[in-house]
Parts: C-alpha cells; sequence; structure tokens
C-alpha cells in the first residue's frame, strides 16, 4: 500500500479562500429581491398575563409590511416538548418570549415599528431558582401540558435515569468514600456570526429558508410538522446553508425567530430576513443551561472505583430545547469515563421563569465531566493515591463495555494521562500559589445515534476535466471539512483536492444527513465519502477498461500517420482487461502490476472525455453516492445501547499560579492530550484542540451569563467575558494516533473534546495550589478570595 | 432622511458615497458599496468584525460616522489581493496556517493585522496579540492566528 498522498498532511485551506477575501457569503450578506426585515417584540416579564396589544402605531408607520401578534397566526405549539408558540397570545413566561413581529423594508424601521407596540401585561408571580420550583405551591411555569391537562409541578416529564449494578453493595465494599456538591452555570455560544434566517416562499407556497443552521435536515422535519397544522401540508421545504459564521451547537433546533420569519413571509408574500443583533444573542438565543450536580463515589483499598452516584438538577428555563436532552449525553461520563461497575445517574430538568436551554459543544458533557472529575480528585485524596495516578488505575482500555453498554475500541486514555503528567513535571515540587491539575473525557467519536437514522450522504460526480462535484449532506461550520472532505476524496478517488468542489448544506441537492453535531462529521462524511468513492471509481475503471484501448489504438495510427516507420509496440492487453486490474492515483489511471507502464499509465481526464464523446449512443458520466448509516443503537430505555462506533478519549493538564491577593488565576501551561484515531489534518487539528480548549477555559474562569430574577444582565461582550487574544494560555497539544479500525483512514471526531475537561483540570489545579476547592464554575477570583477567606 | 455627499478614498480608488448621514463607515461599506467582507459582530464597537484600515489605522468602522470618512483613505479586506488574484501574505498565511475557522472574524482580524505590519514589519508576539485584542473570535482560541500573523510578517520581509 502506497503512503497517502494527501490525507495526514497539512494541506492548506486553500478551497476557502472566500473567508480571507471578503467575498463569503454570510446570512448577513445575503439579500433576495423585494426582500423585507423582520424585528421581534420581547416581552417585559418574566412572567406575565398579556392583557391588551395595540399594533396601531406600528402598522401606521410607513414602510411597514406586517405587524403580527399571537393573535394572527394559528395558535400551533412547537418546541421538544411542544410547551410553546410561536407568539404568545396570553402569558409570558421568561423576558425572551416573543410576543409580536414586524416586517418593514428596512431594518431600522422594523426595529422602530417594534417600539411602537404597545403591551399591557399583568404581572403574574415567577420562580426563578429551580430547587424553589420544585417545592409544592409554587407558581407554576406552565399551568397545562401540550394536550391540555393540568399540570401539579414545575419538574418536566423527562425522567432520566440510570442504573447499573448494585450502589448500596459496592458502598459498602468501598474502603474510601467521598462526596461533592458541584455547580456550572449559563454560558453563550458566541458564534462570531449572529443568528439569522430568510425565509422565502414561491407562489405555490413551497419555501426556502437561506439558514444559519447545522442541522439543515432537522429544520424540514419540524417546520413540515408546523405546516401540516398551519394549512400547509405537503409543500416542500428547502434548507440553504449560506456560509456559517459558527455554530457550536446553537443551531440543532428550529427556533421561534424562524417560524416568525416564516409567518411574516406567508402574510407579506415576501422574503423576510431576521437576523439578531448581539444582544438578542445573548438573551433570546437558547444558552447553555445551569446544572447542579451532587456527586458520590467510592473506590476499594488499590483504588480501583467501586461505584458512582450522582444527581442532577437542570434549570429548563420556561420551555424545553434539546438542553432538557442534555443528560441522555452525561450518562456517557457518568457511567463510561474510567472503569466503574456500579452506576446511578438521575437527573431533573425543572421549569422556571429564566431563559431555556439549549445545545453547545460538549452536549451535557463539560457539565458532566466537571462533576466526574472533581470527585476523581477528591476520591483521589480521600484515598491518599496521586490523582494521576488514580486515573490511570481506573483508566479505560480498548475492547472494554462500559455498564452502558458502549463498546471500547481503539482508546488512547494511558498515552494521554502519561503525556501529560511528563508535560507538566507532574511529581515536581511546586512553589507556594502553584499547582497541577488533570481531568479527562470520553465523548462519541464516531457518529452518535440520537435519532433513529444517524445516516450521512454524499454524492459525487465528475465532469470530463477532472473536476469533482461533491455534494455534501451536511455544514460547513468552519470546522475544516471542505478541506478534509477534498483531502479524504482526493486519496480515495485518486485525483488532487484542488481538484474537489464541495457543495454544503442544500437540502435539495443533497441526501439526508442527521446534522453537523457530536463531533461527527469527519467520521461520517469521511466513511461516506469513501464509499461513493469506491462505487465512482468503479464506473471510472470500467470505462477505462473500454477506453483505454481504443485511445492507444487512435494514437498509434495518429503516430503512424505522421511517421510511416512507426512499428506498433506489442503491448500486453491482459494488464488492463479488467477493472480491477487498474487504480487511479494522482490523477492517472495504471495497471496495478506495472504501474508506470509507458502506454497504459493514462491521465484520468482522457479516459473521462472520451467515456463521455462516444459518439455512438452509449456515452456515460460518472456519478456515485453513499448513504452511510453505521451498525450503531438507539439508547434503549435503561438509557444503555452502543451509540456511536467509537469513542474519543483525551485529557487535559493545567499548571496553575494563584494570586491569594487578587484572587485571579493564571494558567502557566495547558497540556491537550488527545485519542483522534488519525490526525486528517495535523494543521486543522490542532485548530479544533486550540479552540475548544480556549472555550474551557473560558468556562473554567470567567464566562457567564448573568441572569438575575429571569433577566440577562449582561448580553455584550463587554460584561459577558469570553477570552480575547491578549488571554494567554499556553496551549501544549499532544496527539495520540491509535489509528481507529471504523474510523475514514483511521480517524475519530475531534470538535467537542478539546472543551470537555479542560474547566475540570482548572479547577483541581486551583485546589492544588490553595488547598480550597471551587465548586461552582466560573472560578472568579471574588470566588477564590471568598473560598480563601474561609478557609483561614 | 438628509443625505451627504461623502469623497474618500476607497481601496485606492477615489469614491463617493450619497447616503443618509447617519450612517456609519461600515453601513456605507456594506449597503452602499456592496463591500460585504466587514461584518457587523455586535454594532457597538466590542468584537472587531468591522476592522478596517483609515489613514493607517485599524478602526471599527462600525463606531465611524460617514461625514467623518471625508477626505481619508479606507482600506478593507476585498483591496488586499492583487488586481489578479493574488492573495496578500496574510491572507495566504491565514489560509495555510488555519487562522481561519468560520471566517466571520476574519476579514477584521487581518485588517488589524495588516495595520499592526505596516507599521512594525517585525512584531512580537505580545505587539501581535494586542494588535488583535479588539478582535474576538470564538473558534481558534487565537493561537493560529497570532502564528499566521507571524508567517506574513517573515513572507513580507
Amino acid at each position: 500500500m502506497p503512503d497517502n498522498l494527501f490525507v495526514g498532511k497539512s494541506i492548506p485551506r486553500t478551497i476557502e479562500a472566500d473567508k480571507v477575501t471578503g467575498k463569503a457569503v454570510y446570512i448577513d450578506d445575503l439579500k433576495r429581491p423585494g426582500m423585507l426585515y423582520g424585528k421581534i417584540l420581547y416581552s417585559s416579564h418574566a412572567h406575565a398575563r398579556i392583557k391588551s396589544i395595540d399594533t396601531s402605531r406600528a402598522e401606521r408607520l410607513e414602510g411597514v409590511r406586517a405587524v403580527l401578534t399571537g393573535r394572527d397566526i394559528p395558535d400551533v405549539r412547537v418546541g421538544f416538548l411542544k410547551d410553546q408558540t410561536v407568539l404568545k397570545r396570553d402569558v409570558v413566561r421568561q423576558y425572551r418570549d416573543e410576543v409580536a413581529a414586524v416586517a418593514a423594508i428596512d431594518p431600522d424601521i422594523a426595529a422602530e415599528a417594534v417600539r411602537l407596540i404597545k403591551v399591557e401585561y399583568e404581572q403574574l408571580p415567577a420562580v426563578f431558582d429551580p430547587y424553589e420550583a420544585m417545592k409544592e405551591g409554587v407558581p407554576l411555569v406552565h399551568e397545562v401540558d401540550a394536550r391540555g391537562r393540568p399540570l401539579k409541578s414545575n419538574i418536566l416529564p423527562l425522567p432520566w435515569k440510570f442504573k447499573a449494578g448494585d450502589i448500596d453493595q459496592a458502598r459498602e465494599d468501598s474502603a474510601f468514600i467521598s462526596k461533592d456538591r458541584v455547580s456550572t452555570t449559563w454560558v453563550n455560544q458566541c458564534c462570531m456570526g449572529t443568528s439569522g434566517c430568510i425565509a422565502e416562499f414561491d407562489q405555490n407556497n413551497n419555501l426556502t429558508l437561506y439558514d444559519q443552521t447545522n442541522v439543515i435536515f432537522g429544520h424540514i422535519g419540524r417546520i413540515t410538522e408546523y405546516f401540516e397544522q398551519i394549512g400547509l401540508r405537503g409543500k416542500k421545504i428547502r434548507v440553504v446553508n449560506p456560509v456559517v459564521g459558527g455554530s457550536f451547537g446553537t443551531k440543532l433546533d428550529t427556533d421561534i425567530y424562524e417560524f416568525i420569519a416564516i409567518q411574516l413571509a406567508l402574510k407579506t408574500r415576501k422574503p423576510v430576513k431576521i437576523l439578531f443583533d448581539r444582544e438578542e444573542e445573548f438573551f433570546a438565543l437558547p444558552p447553555r443551561q445551569p446544572t447542579v450536580f451532587t456527586i458520590e463515589q467510592g473506590c476499594d483499598r488499590e483504588g480501583r472505583l467501586l461505584f458512582r452516584h450522582c444527581e442532577a438538577v437542570l434549570d429548563n428555563g420556561a420551555y424545553t430545547s434539546w438542553g432538557a436532552t442534555t443528560p441522555s449525553v452525561m450518562i456517557m461520563p457518568m457511567s463510561s469515563l474510567y472503569r466503574v461497575p456500579n452506576v446511578y445517574f438521575k437527573a431533573t430538568c425543572v421549569y422556571t421563569n429564566n431563559i431555556y436551554a439549549q445545545a453547545m459543544r460538549g452536549y451535557g458533557n463539560p457539565q458532566a465531566t466537571f462533576a466526574v472529575e472533581t470527585s476523581m480528585d477528591s476520591l483521589a485524596e480521600a484515598a491518599g493515591i496521586d490523582p494521576a495516578e488514580f486515573r490511570l488505575i481506573n483508566r479505560n482500555r480498548p475492547g472494554d463495555h462500559t455498564p452502558m453498554n458502549l463498546k471500547i475500541t481503539s482508546c488512547g486514555l494511558e498515552e494521554c494521562i502519561t503525556a501529560v503528567k511528563e508535560k507538566l513535571d507532574w511529581d515536581e515540587k511546586r512553589e507556594e500559589g502553584r499547582g497541577v491539575g488533570m481531568a479527562s473525557l470520553i465523548h462519541v467519536a464516531g457518529g452518535a445515534r440520537v435519532t433513529k437514522s444517524d445516516g450521512h450522504g454524499i454524492m459525487i460526480k465528475l465532469d470530463e476535466y477532472g473536476h469533482v462535484d461533491v455534494i455534501e449532506s451536511g455544514t460547513d461550520q468552519g470546522q475544516g471539512s471542505p478541506t478534509v472532505i477534498s483531502q479524504i476524496v482526493a486519496e480515495a478517488l485518486g485525483v488532487r483536492p484542488e481538484d474537489i468542489f464541495l457543495t454544503f448544506g442544500d437540502t435539495a441537492l443533497a441526501l439526508w444527513d442527521a446534522g453537523t453535531h457530536a463531533s461527527r462529521h469527519t467520521f461520517m462524511a469521511g466513511n461516506a465519502a469513501i464509499g461513493a468513492c469506491a462505487k465512482a471509481k468503479r464506473q471510472i475503471l470500467e470505462m477505462a477498461v473500454e477506453q483505454i484501448p481504443k485511445i492507444i489504438k487512435r494514437d498509434f495510427k495518429r503516430k503512424k500517420r505522421k511517421d510511416p516507420g512507426f512499428v506498433e509496440p506489442d503491448l500486453d492487453f491482459t494488464l488492463i482487461a479488467n477493472p480491477e486490474d487498474l487504480d487511479i492515483r494522482d490523477r492517472m489511471i495504471f495497471p496495478k502490476k506495472d504501474p508506470d507502464h509507458p502506454y497504459f499509465k493514462i491521465p484520468l481526464t482522457q479516459v473521462l472525455r472520451n467515456g463521455l464523446h462516444v459518439g455512438i449512443g452509449q456515452s456515460k458520466v460518472v456519478v456515485a453516492e453513499e448513504f452511510y448509516d453505521p451498525p450503531t443503537e438507539m439508547l434503549n430505555w435503561e438509557m444503555k445501547g452502543n451509540l456511536s462506533m467509537t469513542y474519543a478519549f483525551g485529557t487535559s493538564g493545567v499548571e496553575v499560579e494563584v494570586d491569594k491577593e487578587t484572587g485571579e488565576v493564571k494558567i502557566l501551561k495547558l497540556v491537550s492530550a488527545h485519542d483522534v484515531g488519525k490526525a486528517m489534518n495535523p494543521t486543522l487539528l490542532l485548530g479544533q484542540i486550540y479552540g475548544a480548549a480556549y472555550t474551557g477555559v473560558g468556562y473554567g474562569l470567567t464566562e457567564e451569563i448573568k441572569v438575575r430574577n429571569g433577566r440577562v444582565m449582561n448580553p455584550n461582550f463587554r460584561d459577558y467575558q469570553m477570552l480575547t487574544a491578549m488571554d494567554v494560555v499556553p496551549i501544549e497539544p499532544v496527539i495520540v494516533e491509535p489509528m481507529d479500525e471504523d474510523g475514514p483512514f483511521g480517524a475519530k471526531g475531534v470538535g467537542e473534546p478539546g472543551l470537555v475537561p479542560t474547566a475540570p483540570a482548572i479547577a483541581n489545579a486551583v485546589y492544588n495550589a490553595i488547598g480550597v476547592r471551587i465548586t461552582d464554575l466560573p472560578i472568579t477570583p471574588e470566588k477564590v478570595l471568598k473560598a480563601l477567606k474561609e478557609k483561614g | 432622511m438628509k443625505k451627504v455627499s461623502i469623497s474618500f478614498t476607497l481601496n485606492g480608488n477615489s469614491v463617493t458615497a450619497e447616503v443618509p448621514e447617519t450612517w456609519t463607515l461600515l453601513k456605507t461599506l456594506r449597503e452602499y458599496f456592496e463591500l460585504t467582507g466587514a461584518k457587523e459582530g455586535c454594532g457597538v464597537g466590542e468584537c472587531g468584525a468591522c476592522t478596517v484600515i483609515m489613514d493607517g489605522q485599524a478602526i471599527n468602522s462600525c463606531l465611524c460616522p460617514i461625514p467623518e470618512v471625508e477626505g481619508r483613505s479606507v482600506d478593507t479586506i476585498e483591496g488586499l489581493a492583487g488586481e489578479d488574484g493574488t492573495l496578500h501574505p496574510l491572507q495566504d498565511a491565514f489560509l495555510k496556517n488555519n487562522g481561519v475557522q468560520c471566517g466571520y472574524c476574519t476579514s477584521g482580524m487581518i485588517m488589524s493585522s495588516k495595520a499592526l505590519l505596516d507599521q512594525k514589519p517585525d512584531p512580537t508576539e505580545e505587539e501581535i496579540r494586542t494588535a488583535i485584542a479588539g478582535n474576538f473570535c470564538r473558534c481558534t482560541g487565537y493561537v493560529q492566528i497570532v502564528e499566521s500573523v507571524e508567517m506574513a510578517a517573515k513572507e513580507l520581509k
């Protein structure tokens, strides 16, 4: 097997040159003829009854084309639990509730019109603390459920529960036990490109939605369901991605603004764009939700984990989006990060009048791993074992079947922990105020069967000039897929990356896809591409078997005409008798048995041209598709099942210096070690690791949406502290490549893992440095000082 | 709305914009000249996605009222590549070194970096980080952006 020409190489992102020249068209930049601009009026209260809405002044404003309230559109419930409507008619349950919407000829007029709408409210008692909200007699966020049945409690009907083994027995058998309570807060995904879409209907009421989403086919299901209830049954929906300015989980669901754009477009018969401003992005986009964990673990005298018991409470906010399903992902680290035979996990999602939550990079895993890894350090201390050693004792190993029935195939966790130890000089004695900490992760890295299909489709066609069109069913949200997929296709087909032209994000062109989430794109698209390329290659080689002899004979004829003395060489045509005898590499077709054959080695384009322009009614084109759906399992009712083909492992190690005067935590070094299967493009891979780790540092130290009585208090970059280039974090990446047998060229997913263990590693390092444990994120100077003071 | 007529140099060419006096430079670039490389990431000068160069200085074009541009010289990302399409070393370095991911911050990031390199051809890492301190990026963790600027600086020498 010759070496790869492109896979594993740091091919530049030349295919994305439009992004460095200002040519890339984001939703901000996209205009449609006659397009109107939509704007939303949000609630002024956390919980209130709408007494009246006066839209008359807004309607009279010049340039306004439509004003909608809940009374103007069908009262149809949407969302994961169907617990809200598009525009709220009677009751608002959070500050971001959509009360009215306007379409106007320019954004300024739309904004002015929204200001002119007068709403009278009657305030209702509200509840903001999830523990408070679980008590009896507190205000109910929802009086009835989706079917109109009265509700008695704010607890969601989502009983997330996982059980394996015998916790009571294991607790009895444990030599050491630790208990911790940790909590995480709201953080915003902070896509630099804010949310937005353009809804456009054709004359027959078929919808095209230009949308900043990463789950294009997810929209189709949800909007189809909505259409069925508003009199548009059977209409076609096409979702098209412009260039997506980041996603990080924000766009998994169909959000309310998207339904509003659809309603405004229906009303006005014009394309309508809604584009969030930054303030809306902070308060009207569902962020990562807060979670409180109580976690208990026990181990035997040798430090082997015997049980893990954890209960979580999630502040769901007023409505339900994918945030409420993050416990399904939390079960993965809870049951399967390190070997632990007896596990109990229960998560309770509680309605409050706070903002509701969505997915963010890691999808519940960063929260849960913060709990598990805090507890790992506590238990290691209780057992008197070095935290790194404790993790090595309990590490996952290739071939493990975890209590959740995850089948661990490749696993580089040992190498990751060991690398972190080495790179941090783990055993070194440190001066006062300095410390080290580590945390590991497990994450899906070979798809994630969270819906019944975890499929991903690719179509490939070649033209007679050797251009390869790849119709990809996923979304390019900046992760580098255009480059990586072109490397894979070039390698598998035998062409060059610059021959590849990718079309992402268009449901009308692409086969189905479960979504560009769960770190699944390279794995799924890679495997689909390899399958499609094999089919295309077969077609090309069949063509070659027919065409090469003809090409050669024609060539000889020409030579004879030019030079009557030319003597035809005696060629062994059995070398190219069957498609199996041939191969393609670097744009050339050649016989396998004689790769440099002076006559049979022929440019691919020559065969393609001859195959198409036959002239006798037998012309052929090369086109192939592959829909890859891996043999994985949905979680069963016990929340068990092998939902991914493979799993990513990694370890973050951090050295910190804590200033006891100011409480500030300085990261002196961050080692980010990851088992990636195979580095498809080392430079791009590092970008994923750096970016994710950085977001993890923000999660650990600075980032928090401050929500007071339901209202977001810091909806801007001045007050929400995302890290800037001045926050220098010296990151040292370590790449572990065990080569996964199911991955394309051995690769596993890498998008989310870098974020997951970073915050707990920092927390553990802070503890190591100053002897106080900060158990609620982020670890701000105020919290450090307070904890130091309490310690005395 | 009262319109003003503003003449200035845009990417080396003399231009005149007739736009409402309340418009910003960013809005004028995007709406009047249809140069959409500069982005409105926040609209209040916090994120740097709208960065352009005015008279040699990197500025947030979302904060710059259009009357202030009269007689000035403005450079945007669209003017950076050569007429034949040859990329500027900064653009090339961002592609080679993964300084770009989703790309939304990239125009601003490159323009801030260009203003720096025009003044300091051999910047330290700290000078690079200071120059892009007002340009937010969620994708990269800034590491490969800083490396890209370093790579371009070497190339330009």
